[in-house]
C-alpha cells in the first residue's frame, strides 16, 4: 500500500536495500581477494635477525590466518553490529578511529576534486560546444590528453615543488575524464536535429543549450556524475600516498602493502557504500529526468 | 585557474627557482623537526622494533650506558658505574642519584630492576630483550639499595654492557607508564600519519658544562613522511632541519646547490647482497637446486658481477664493493685480511667449466644440456635495488646466464622467501645497528636461524662449512675475551668469503643533509646518524639567544 | 581541421615505422654504457642516456613499440566489454539493468590489486617481459570497463526509449539486431571517450603494477617505465631531453583523438 501511495520511497527503499546487500557482498569478496592473495600473515618484523626463533614464532602466531574467510567474515559483521571495527594491525589503533581522523582530510580531497573537475570540464565541454569552433575543441582536448599522460606521481611533484596544496591533483586527474565524456556526450546531443529546428524557430543560445543540449543528455551526465565519485576516491589513494595526506587513500595503501585485514574490509565496504550511493542517486535522478523528459518550454 | 596554474608550472620548469633559495621560511628557533618514515608502530620501549619507534626510543629514553655514535666507546649514563662478572653472567651497576622521571617519579633501582623483567618476559617477546637471552633459566635481579643493583642471566652474554645501549629504563611506579621517560624528550602529542611532538623533559639530568640543564631545544617535531621526495622538498624548503638517511640521488643534488648541506661519513655498516635459494624442499626443479648448492657456481658468479660499477653507477659513487657481513666501518670486528672478490669473467667462466657447464652459441649451459636462465627476486620500490639487479642481468649476459629480474611488493617476497620458499635468488638488503656480531648475526650464521636466509631452521648443519660456522658463532658467544671473539669472527668472514652463501655487493655510505641552521651536528655511520647528540644540538638563534 | 586530422595520421604512421623497423634505426636498448650515466644528447646517443647509461632514443623506440601495441588493444578490450555489459543493461532495462549495474558497482569498489597480487603469485618467475607486459594490458582489459559500462548504460537508456527505436521496433527489428544495429552505433561518441581515456591510463597503471612484479620487466622498456624516470625530485633537473618520452606520449595520445575527433566534430 505504501509502496503504491509513495512510489519514489518504495524506489529509495529498494535501493538501500539493494545497497547494503552489495556492501556486504562487496565485503566478503574484499576479503576473500585479500586473504587469498600471497603475502597475507607475513610481517616485515620475521626478517629482522635481532629477534629469537621463540620471537618469530610468535610473531606468526599473532598473525590472522587461521579461520576461514566465512567465519572471519561473520565474526566481523558481528563485532560491527556492535559498533566495533577492530584494531588496525599495522597502525595498532582501532579502526574507528582511524577512519574518524582521516575520513574529513579524503572528504576535503574528493570533494574539491570533484567541483574543480568538473567545473573545468564541463565549462571546457560547453565551450567547445557552444562556440563550435575546432580550435577551442583542439586546445581543450590537448589539454585534457597532456593531464591525462602526466603521471599522478609527476603532477604531485610539480605542486609540491610549487608549494601547491597536493589535494588539488586529484581535480587535475578527474578533469580530463569529466572533459572528454561531457564533450561526446554534448556534441552528440547538439547534433540533434531537434537542435537544429529549436535554433531555426529563433531560441537563443541559453535555451538552446539548456533545454535541448544539456537536458537531453542529463541522465548520461548524472550517470557520469556517479562514476565521478568512484573515480575521484580510486584517485585520492596514490595522490594521497604521494602527497603524504593523512586520509583514507593513504591509509588503504599502507593496509594493501602490509595485508591489513580489518582495515582493508572496512575501506572496502565504504567505498563500496560510497559508490552504490552516488551511483544510485545518478541513476534515480536520471530515472526522474527520464520520466520527465517531455516537459520542454514552447 | 588553469591559466595561472599553467604559467606557475612554466616558471618552475624554467627557472628552477623553487630549488635556489632554501630556508626561505623562517623556522622556529624553538623547535627541532625532522621526519620519520612512518609511523611508530609502538611507544613502548621494550617493543621498539622498527626505525620509527627506535627514533621515539632514543629521543625519549633514558639508557644506564650509552655508545657514543661518535668515539664507538661505551659511555656512563644513568648509571655511573658497572662491572661484569662471573664469566659474563652478572653485572652490577652503581646509579645516579636524586634523579626523577619527566613525571616526577623518583629514579631508584627498582625502576631498573622492572625494567629487566619486563624486558625478559618471554611473553612480551621483546626484541630488545632477545639480545639478553643466553639460555634457559629466569634472570634474577638484585636490589642492594636505591642506587645499586645487579643482574644475573643464566649464561654468560658477550659484550653484555654494550647491549645496555638500547635498554631504555621505565618507571616502576608511575602512573603513566611509558609516558614517563629519563632521556631528553618525552612524547606529548601523537597524530596518527601526521606527527609526533616531543617536548623537553623538565627532569633530565644533563647539564652542560656551563650548567645549563639540556637539551637546548625545547620541541621536536617528527612529520610523518614515507615519500623521499617530500621530505627532501622540506628540507629545501627549510621545514625541517635534517635528513638522517639521504639517497644518494637527493644527495648530489643538494651539494651542487650548497655543498655545505650535506655530509658523507663514509662507508655505513649496511650491506646489499644476493642468495641463492638452497631449501631442500623447495619447488626448484633438482638441476636448478644442483646449481646453487655448488660452491663452484656461487664463487663464479658472484666473480661476474662489477661491484665498482655496481657502486658508482647504481649508488652515484656512495658505495664500495662489500667483502662480506661486516663493513670497514666496524673497525673492531672487520677481518681486513679480505678483499671484495674481484671482477673477472674469464676466471668465472674457468670455474663453471670445471664445475661441468659449458658455452654453446652463447649461452651457458650445464652438463644436462639445461641453459643457465634464473630469476631474482627483490622489493619493487627501491631503485638501487632494481639498478642493481638491472646491471647484474648485463654482468651476467656476459658468462652466457640469462637473469630475469621480478620486482615483486614486499609482502609477497616475505612470503616467497620465509614460508613458500618459491624463488630461485633474491636481492636484498642487510641494516646493521650494532657493531657486535653476537646480537645481530647470530641468527644468519647459525644453520637452525631464522634469518639463515639460504637455507634456514636446519635442524643439522647440511654442509661442513655450516658446521664450522655454527662452532665458530658459539665459540665466540661464550667467550668473554675480545680478542678470542674476534678470532672466532674472523674466521666466519673467511668460510662466508671461500663459501658466497651470500654473494655480498656493496656497502652503502651514511649520507645525511643538515640545515646550517642545526648547530653542534656531527653526523656519523653509526645511528641515529645525525641526532645521536640531540641533547647537545642547538639551532643557531638558540645559540645567538645564548650568547 | 582537416590538416591537424592528416597530421595526426601521419605521425602515427611514421612513430609506427620508426617503431617496426627499431632495430634498424637504434642499437640496443639495453646496454648500458655504464661510462656515460646520465649522458647529454650526442651523435652517438641521440637523447643521451639513463641512469646506467643505456641509450635513450633507442629505449623510447622500443618502449613505444611495446606501449602503442599493447595499450590500444587493451583500451579496445575494455571499450567493448563496457559496450557489451552496460549496452545489453541499459537496453534491456529493469531487473536485468538494476542487477548488473549493482555487480559494476560492486566490481568499481573491489581492492583489485589483490587479484593483481594473485595473478603474479601464479605466473611463474621466469616469464619473458613481453610475456609478463601482455599478460598486465590485459588483465587491465579485463578490468577497466566498469565505470564506462554505467555511462554507456545510461545512455543505452536513453537510446532505448528514443522515437528512432520505436520506429526500428515497429518496423519489426527486435533483440541483438535492434541492439547491434541501431543502438551500439550511436554509442559511439561513449565508446570513443573510454577508449581515448584508456590507453594513457593503461600505460601509467602498467608503470604503476612494477611494484607488483606485473609490468615490463628489465630489460625491456615501455612507455610507463620509461616516465617512471620522472617521477623522482632529482629526476627534474631541467635535462630538457628527459622530457622527450613524456611529449611522444601526450603527442601521440593527442593523434589518437585528432583520427577519432572527424567522427565527433561539434561544427
Amino acid at each position: 500500500m505504501i509502496a503504491t501511495r509513495h512510489p519514489l520511497l518504495s524506489r529509495l527503499v529498494r535501493h538501500a536495500g539493494r545497497i547494503a546487500l552489495t556492501v556486504v557482498l562487496g565485503g566478503l569478496l574484499g576479503a576473500t581477494l585479500v586473504r587469498v592473495a600471497p603475502g597475507f600473515g607475513v610481517d616485515e618484523a620475521e626478517l629482522d635477525s635481532r629477534l629469537s626463533s621463540q620471537s618469530i614464532a610468535a610473531l606468526r602466531a599473532s598473525q590472522p590466518g587461521s579461520d576461514s574467510v566465512a567465519s572471519f567474515y561473520w565474526n566481523y559483521l558481528s563485532r560491527v553490529a556492535h559498533g566495533d571495527l577492530g584494531i588496525s594491525r599495522s597502525l595498532q589503533q582501532p579502526v574507528a578511529e582511524l577512519l574518524r581522523e582521516r575520513t574529513p582530510e579524503t572528504a576535503k580531497s574528493v570533494v574539491l576534486g570533484l567541483l574543480l573537475g568538473w567545473l573545468l570540464g564541463l565549462s571546457l565541454a560547453v565551450a567547445v560546444v557552444m562556440s563550435r569552433s575546432w580550435g577551442v575543441d583542439l586546445f581543450a582536448s590537448l589539454l585534457g590528453g597532456t593531464l591525462l599522460c602526466l603521471p599522478a606521481a609527476v603532477l604531485a611533484l610539480l605542486f609540491l615543488i610549487a608549494r601547491m596544496p597536493g589535494r588539488l591533483v586529484l581535480a587535475l586527474i578527474v578533469f580530463p575524464n569529466i572533459f572528454r565524456y561531457t564533450r561526446n556526450l554534448l556534441v552528440r546531443s547538439a547534433a540533434s536535429p531537434h537542435v537544429l529546428t529549436a535554433r531555426a524557430k529563433g531560441l537563443g543560445n541559453f535555451a538552446v543549450f539548456f533545454w535541448h543540449i544539456l537536458r537531453p543528455a542529463a541522465p548520461q551526465l548524472l550517470a557520469l556524475a556517479g562514476v565521478s565519485v568512484s573515480i575521484a576516491f580510486t584517485a585520492s589513494i596514490p595522490v594521497e600516498a604521494l602527497c603524504d595526506l593523512p586520509g583514507l587513500g593513504q591509509l588503504a595503501w599502507k593496509a594493501a602493502l602490509s595485508r591489513d585485514l580489518y582495515l582493508l574490509v572496512t575501506l572496502t565496504m565504504i567505498v563500496a557504500v560510497v559508490t552504490l550511493g552516488a551511483n544510485s542517486i545518478a541513476d534515480l535522478l536520471g530515472h526522474a529526468l527520464s520520466d520527465h523528459s517531455s516537459e520542454v518550454p514552447a | 585557474m588553469s591559466r595561472n596554474f599553467v604559467l606557475r608550472i612554466f616558471a618552475v620548469f624554467v627557472l628552477g627557482s623553487a630549488l635556489a633559495s632554501p630556508f626561505a621560511t623562517a623556522q622556529s628557533n624553538q623547535q627541532l623537526r625532522f621526519c620519520l618514515h612512518s609511523d611508530p608502530k609502538t611507544f613502548n620501549p621494550l617493543l621498539a622494533e622498527e626505525d620509527s619507534s627506535e627514533t621515539i626510543r632514543y629521543l625519549t629514553g633514558g639508557v644506564l650506558m650509552r655508545l657514543n655514535r661518535l668515539t664507538q666507546d661505551l659511555e656512563p649514563e644513568l648509571a655511573t658505574a658497572w662491572r661484569v662478572s662471573d664469566g659474563g653472567k652478572t653485572i652490577t651497576f652503581k646509579l645516579r642519584g636524586g634523579l626523577s622521571f619527566s613525571d616526577g617519579t623518583p629514579f631508584t633501582a627498582d625502576d631498573v630492576a622492572y625494567t629487566i623483567q619486563q624486558m625478559m618476559d618471554p611473553n612480551l617477546h621483546s626484541p630488545t630483550g632477545d639480545a639478553f637471552r643466553s639460555g634457559d633459566g629466569k634472570v634474577q635481579t638484585r636490589v642492594f639499595d636505591a642506587e645499586r643493583l645487579s643482574v644475573t642471566f643464566p649464561a654468560p652474554i658477550a659484550g653484555l654492557d654494550k647491549l645496555f645501549d638500547q635498554v631504555a629504563i621505565m618507571s616502576a611506579k608511575s602512573p603513566k607508564k611509558e609516558g614517563a621517560v629519563l632521556g631528553p624528550y618525552a612524547v606529548v602529542d601523537y597524530k596518527a600519519g601526521n606527527y609526533v611532538l616531543l617536548e623537553k623533559n623538565p627532569n633530565y639530568w644533563r647539564h652542560d658544562s656551563a650548567g645549563k640543564q639540556l637539551p637546548y631545544i625545547q620541541t621536536v617535531r617528527l612529520d610523518i613522511q614515507s615519500n623521499r621526495d617530500n621530505e627532501m622538498l622540506k628540507l629545501v624548503h627549510g621545514e625541517i632541519d635534517f635528513i638522517n638517511s639521504l639517497d644518494a640521488e637527493y644527495f648530489d643534488k643538494l651539494s651542487q646547490q650548497n655543498p655545505s648541506l650535506v655530509h658523507d661519513s663514509g662507508v655505513s655498516l649496511d650491506s646489499e647482497q644476493m642468495w641463492f635459494n638452497q631449501v631442500p624442499t623447495s619447488p626448484l626443479p633438482d638441476y636448478k637446486k644442483a646449481w646453487f648448492r655448488s660452491t663452484a657456481f656461487r664463487r663464479a658468479i658472484s666473480e661476474a658481477i662489477n661491484r665498482e660499477d655496481l657502486a658508482r653507477v647504481a649508488f652515484r659513487g656512495h658505495a664500495r664493493p662489500a667483502v662480506g657481513p661486516l663493513s670497514p666501518a666496524n673497525k673492531f670486528w672487520f677481518n681486513t685480511k679480505l678483499q671484495p672478490h674481484p671482477f673477472d669473467q674469464k676466471s668465472s667462466l674457468s670455474r663453471l667449466t670445471q664445475d661441468g657447464f659449458h658455452m654453446q652459441d652463447g649461452v651457458l649451459k650445464d652438463r644436462d644440456g639445461h641453459a643457465v636462465e634464473f630469476s631474482l627476486i627483490t622489493n619493487a620500490g627501491n631503485k638501487y635495488r632494481e639498478r642493481m639487479a638491472a646491471m647484474i642481468q648485463q654482468d651476467l649476459s656476459g658468462i652466457g646466464v640469462k637473469l630475469n629480474v621480478v620486482t615483486l611488493d614486499f609482502p609477497s617476497l616475505i612470503e616467497r622467501i620465509t614460508r613458500s620458499f618459491d624463488y630461485e635468488a633474491c636481492l636484498l638488503g642487510l641494516i646493521n645497528n650494532d657493531l657486535d656480531p653476537n646480537s645481530s648475526q647470530m641468527n644468519v650464521w647459525l644453520s637452525s636461524g631464522e634469518n639463515h636466509q639460504w637455507n634456514p631452521n636446519q635442524k643439522t648443519p647440511a654442509t661442513p662449512w655450516e658446521a664450522e660456522i655454527d662452532k665458530l658463532m658459539h665459540e665466540q658467544a661464550n667467550s668473554l675475551d675480545p680478542r678470542k671473539r674476534k678470532a672466532a669472527f674472523d674466521r666466519v668472514q673467511e668460510i662466508a668469503w671461500e663459501q658466497e652463501p651470500f654473494i655480498y655487493l656493496v656497502n652503502r655510505n651514511a649520507l645525511a643533509a643538515v640545515s646550517p641552521n642545526a648547530r653542534n651536528v656531527h653526523p656519523v655511520v653509526l645511528r641515529p646518524q645525525v641526532y645521536w647528540n640531540i641533547d647537545e644540538i642547538s639551532l643557531g638563534n638558540e645559540v645567538a639567544k645564548n650568547r | 581541421m582537416k590538416w591537424a586530422r592528416l597530421f595526426g595520421i601521419g605521425f602515427l604512421i611514421v612513430v609506427t615505422f620508426a617503431c617496426v623497423f627499431a632495430n634498424f634505426v637504434a642499437p640496443s636498448y639495453a646496454h648500458q654504457f655504464r661510462d656515460e650515466p646520465e649522458a647529454a644528447p650526442s651523435r652517438q646517443h641521440l637523447l643521451g642516456t639513463d641512469d646506467l647509461g643505456r641509450d635513450r632514443f633507442a629505449r623510447v623506440l622500443y618502449g613505444t613499440r611495446v606501449s602503442l601495441l599493447l595499450a590500444p588493444a587493451a583500451a579496445l578490450l575494455s571499450s567493448l566489454l563496457a559496450v557489451l555489459i552496460g549496452g545489453t543493461a541499459g537496453f534491456l532495462g529493469g531487473r536485468v539493468e538494476r542487477a548488473v549495474m549493482a555487480a559494476t558497482d560492486l566490481f568499481l569498489s573491489l581492492p583489485w590489486l589483490f587479484l593483481l597480487i594473485t595473478v603474479r603469485a601464479l605466473l611463474p618467475l621466469n616469464v619473458s617481459p613481453i610475456t609478463s607486459v601482455a599478460i598486465t594490458f590485459a588483465l587491465l582489459g579485463c578490468l577497466g570497463w566498469a565505470a564506462a559500462a554505467r555511462v554507456i548504460c545510461a545512455d543505452a537508456r536513453s537510446l532505448a526509449h528514443s522515437d528512432f527505436i520505436l520506429l526500428a521496433r515497429a518496423s519489426g527489428s527486435s533483440g541483438l539486431r535492434l541492439l547491434w544495429r541501431q543502438v551500439v552505433p550511436n554509442l559511439q561518441p561513449i565508446v570513443f571517450a573510454q577508449f581515448w581515456i584508456s590507453i594513457p591510463v593503461f600505460i601509467l597503471t602498467e608503470a604503476n603494477l612494477g611494484v607488483l612484479g606485473l609490468g615490463v620487466a628489465e630489460p625491456l622498456p615501455s612507455w610507463g617505465s620509461l616516465l617512471r624516470e620522472l617521477q623522482s625530485y632529482s629526476a627534474i633537473t631541467g635535462q630538457p631531453w628527459q622530457f622527450v618520452p613524456l611529449i611522444l606520449f601526450v603527442v601521440v595520445v593527442s593523434c589518437f583523438h585528432l583520427v577519432l575527433l572527424e567522427q565527433e566534430s561539434p561544427a
